[in-house]
């Protein structure tokens, strides 16, 4: 080993190093800002979390996974998880390993940025000692599984259906010639270190490059250009970085940190926003998973695009969009960065100026509405996971207050049947709003009415606390997502009426006629993807008859196009979302459609051949 | 005067010519489905906020395309957005981007 060079510089590491100090100054000036307009509490929650162990432990196992393997994109489409995993960890090892060698063979030059990125040009190694040639097959190798990677993007852009997707997004001209870039660092390296390899050595693939070239361009003056031009698209992509959807390489480790810590999107472009904003990497898995895509024209609705404007700040196309949005969630739960692109867009809601603002003073004056005790004794607190379930089967439920909502209030089958099986079961319940209630608020919340939304969230939350109820039971998910998450009931257990059901069967207070029917399960947004039950409903309509699966379900499922999570859709557009769901639905040919929204409901019956049913009209109508 | 048991109203007619339509169409303009609603009241019977006041989207709507915006606009303030009218409205008409555009768009206190 020996260094080529007794000043260990040479002109061409400029570029480079301009870009490299550019990128991270760029960087740590951005991440103090996005923690500097962290709201006071979550900017010390997030330091907090920065010296917690478990959290710290999570961290990284996160950047592992996602940054550098990219499992989630592995879990969905195979050849297109090891193309980003095959870029970003074969580069993390370059990277890495030129770090290793610096330090054990030119320790005196570890201090120098350059040095490990352009360590075959400083530095000679013959590959007849056992060290040498271990470093040198490493690093072709890794170049090797980069170089593939980066064939695999090209023809990404020509044919990506083979990487399994149907549409890709629309390069902005930044993100064209980055990209351009990132394509042609590789084979730059290659070029450069096989130039270099009669000097300074090489395993497989640099050995070969230069015995290729060696033959016609046969002298070493190529080496300084290869270099110079190796150099100069590293520091070309580096400067064009913060303009470029590649920005999200350095910043999903700072979202991972940030999301773990457990923060929550306040305003649509500061602090933990603009880290997400950041760090989308256009990559448009969204565009295939957004049930608005069916519509060609309403592509340009996706939550990529959405990001892309947030970026820009245009507010205009910001506010179409995310007026636009069904709120079903699905490019949330299928995006591989974790770009909370929902919440984002109901923080643009938000903050969208309003004339006329609601007030709810009138819900005080209604006698009905008025907070008071429904059942005769309220019960002590119960804790319920410690009562054995063959014990005191009766007590387990306590008092059991059924709040239909506004959605069951139109759809009279499902809160008929609800009052049916509560009775067959023997509960001591409660009807809450059989004479009309009050909206949950969850509507209001999804309209950017988060103020107004709060006074209706208060009156609901007195009025059940008052009722003396153990448990809150729904029948609407989108009223269960509210109480779940916005209500912090005191020592009010809230349950959808599938989990509710699937206990009651499992405790034997009701028994089911299992019939030959085949049924299929859809997933409502709110109840699915919103709030994580897939489980129980598919275990009731087990107990009921046959359960086929339907061409996308559970996280993937489609929404059914009626969700108020929409603001601006219009009634011909929520129609072919509905057609497209129900075709999705009836792949396996199911007898009956059944779904656990009233929304839901609603929406498919106005337009599906296949009977729509209920969950708790096939329960209620098959007891026995 | 002498009591006949009933009295004379003042004329509830509103002279079309004298009423400034711009905020009207720019209502259209926003949300088109404004002039699709015929007045049919299904909103209004369904609604959880006109269980307990005068809240009436049919009305309002009535209202605001004869200038009367002083008489609709306080009923939106009760408006809790909950969808039901979306639902039930056989037109098809967007209601809650209906309300949420009057609510953009006029203003209470110019009235």
């Amino acid at each position: 080993m020996k260094e080529r060079f007794l000043n260990g510089y040479n002109d061409f590491v400029l570029p480079f190093m301009i870009g490299m100090a550019f990128i991270l100054i760029y960087i740590v000036i951005g991440v103090f800002r996005v923690i500097m307009q962290l709201p006071r509490e979550d900017r010390k929650k997030y330091l907090l979390s920065l010296i917690t162990p478990w959290i710290l432990w999570y961290n990284i196992r996160d950047i592992i996974c996602d940054v550098l393997l990219h499992v989630k994109i592995w879990k969905r489409k195979p050849l297109l998880g090891y193309m980003h995993s095959s870029i970003a960890f074969g580069w993390f090892m370059l990277i890495v390993l030129g770090h290793v060698e610096t330090f054990l063979y030119t320790p005196s030059r570890a201090g120098l940025f350059y040095y490990p990125i352009f360590f075959r040009f400083f530095v000679m190694e013959t590959n007849h000692t056992v060290r040498g040639s271990f470093f040198f097959f490493l690093m072709d190798f890794f170049l090797l599984v980069v170089l593939s990677g980066i064939a695999l993007a090209m023809f990404k852009r020509i044919r990506s259906q083979v990487l399994g997707m149907r549409r890709t997004t629309k390069n902005s001209l930044p993100d064209r010639i980055a990209m351009y870039c990132l394509w042609a660092i590789f084979p730059l390296r290659l070029l450069a270190e096989g130039f270099t390899a009669g000097i300074s050595g090489g395993s497989f693939l640099t050995k070969s490059v230069y015995w290729l070239f060696s033959n016609f361009l046969s002298n070493d003056y190529h080496i300084i250009p290869t270099w110079w031009a190796y150099s100069s698209v590293l520091g070309l992509f580096f400067i064009l970085l913060p303009f470029t959807r590649y920005m999200h390489i350095p910043t999903e480790a700072f979202l991972i940190t940030l999301r773990n810590a457990g923060l929550k999107v306040r305003h649509q472009t500061k602090g933990y926003a603009k880290s997400m904003i950041y760090s989308c990497s256009s990559c448009g898995l969204c565009l295939d998973a957004c049930p608005m895509g069916v519509q060609k024209k309403n592509l340009k609705y996706s939550s990529v695009y959405f990001i892309r404007f947030l970026r820009r700040g245009n507010k205009k196309k910001c506010e179409e969009i995310a007026d636009k949005c069904l709120q079903c969630g699905k490019c949330v739960a299928i995006c591989p960065v974790g770009v909370d692109s929902c919440n984002l867009k109901l923080a643009n809601r938000a903050n969208t100026p309003f004339n006329i603002g609601q007030s709810y003073q009138y819900l005080d004056e209604v006698e009905s509405l008025k907070p008071a005790a429904i059942f005769n004794k309220p019960s002590a607190q119960k804790d319920h996971t410690n009562i054995m379930l063959t014990q005191y089967p009766s007590d387990l439920y306590g008092k059991v207050l059924y709040y239909a909502g506004c959605m069951t209030q139109l759809t009279p089958v499902i809160s008929s049947s609800v009052s049916a099986i509560l009775d067959k079961s023997g509960i001591d319940w409660s009807y809450l709003d059989k004479e009309g209630g009050i909206c949950c608020g969850r509507p209001l919340i999804l309209a950017g009415r988060t103020k107004a939304a709060e006074e209706v969230i208060q009156k609901n939350k007195k009025i059940i606390e008052e009722s003396g109820a153990d448990t809150l039971l729904v029948s609407c998910p989108i009223c269960y997502k509210v109480f779940k998450e916005n209500y912090a009931l005191n020592g009010i257990n809230v349950v959808h009426y599938t989990q509710f059901i699937d206990s009651l069967i499992k405790d034997g207070k009701i028994t089911l006629k299992k019939g030959e029917e085949k049924l299929v399960f859809h997933d409502p947004c709110e109840l699915g993807r919103g709030s994580g039950i897939y489980k129980e409903p598919r275990e009731v309509l087990s107990a009921l008859g046959e359960l086929v699966p339907a061409a996308k379900e559970k996280e993937e499922s489609i929404c059914c196009g009626g969700s108020l999570g929409s603001l601006t859709l219009s009634y011909e557009e929520r129609g072919h979302i509905t057609d497209s769901s129900i075709e999705n639905l009836t792949a396996n040919s199911p007898q009956t459609i059944v779904t656990a929204c009233p929304l839901c409901l609603k929406t498919f019956s106005a337009r599906s051949k296949t009977p729509v049913k209920d969950i708790a009209e096939l329960v209620g109508s098959n007891m026995q | 005067m002498i009591d006949f048991g009933y009295t004379l109203s003042p004329s509830s007619a509103e002279n079309l010519d004298k009423i400034d339509p711009t905020l009207f169409r720019e209502l259209c303009e926003v949300e088109p489905d404004a002039k699709k609603c015929m007045a049919c009241g299904s909103c209004a019977a369904s609604c959880t906020a006109g269980n307990y006041t005068t809240m009436n989207l049919r009305r309002v709507i009535l209202l605001l395309s004869r200038g009367l915006d002083s008489q609709a606009l306080p009923q939106l303030k009760n408006c809790m957005l909950c969808g039901k009218c979306h639902i039930v409205c056989p037109r098809g008409i967007n209601t809650r981007h209906l309300i949420l555009s009057i609510c953009k768009t006029y203003n209470l206190d110019k009235q």
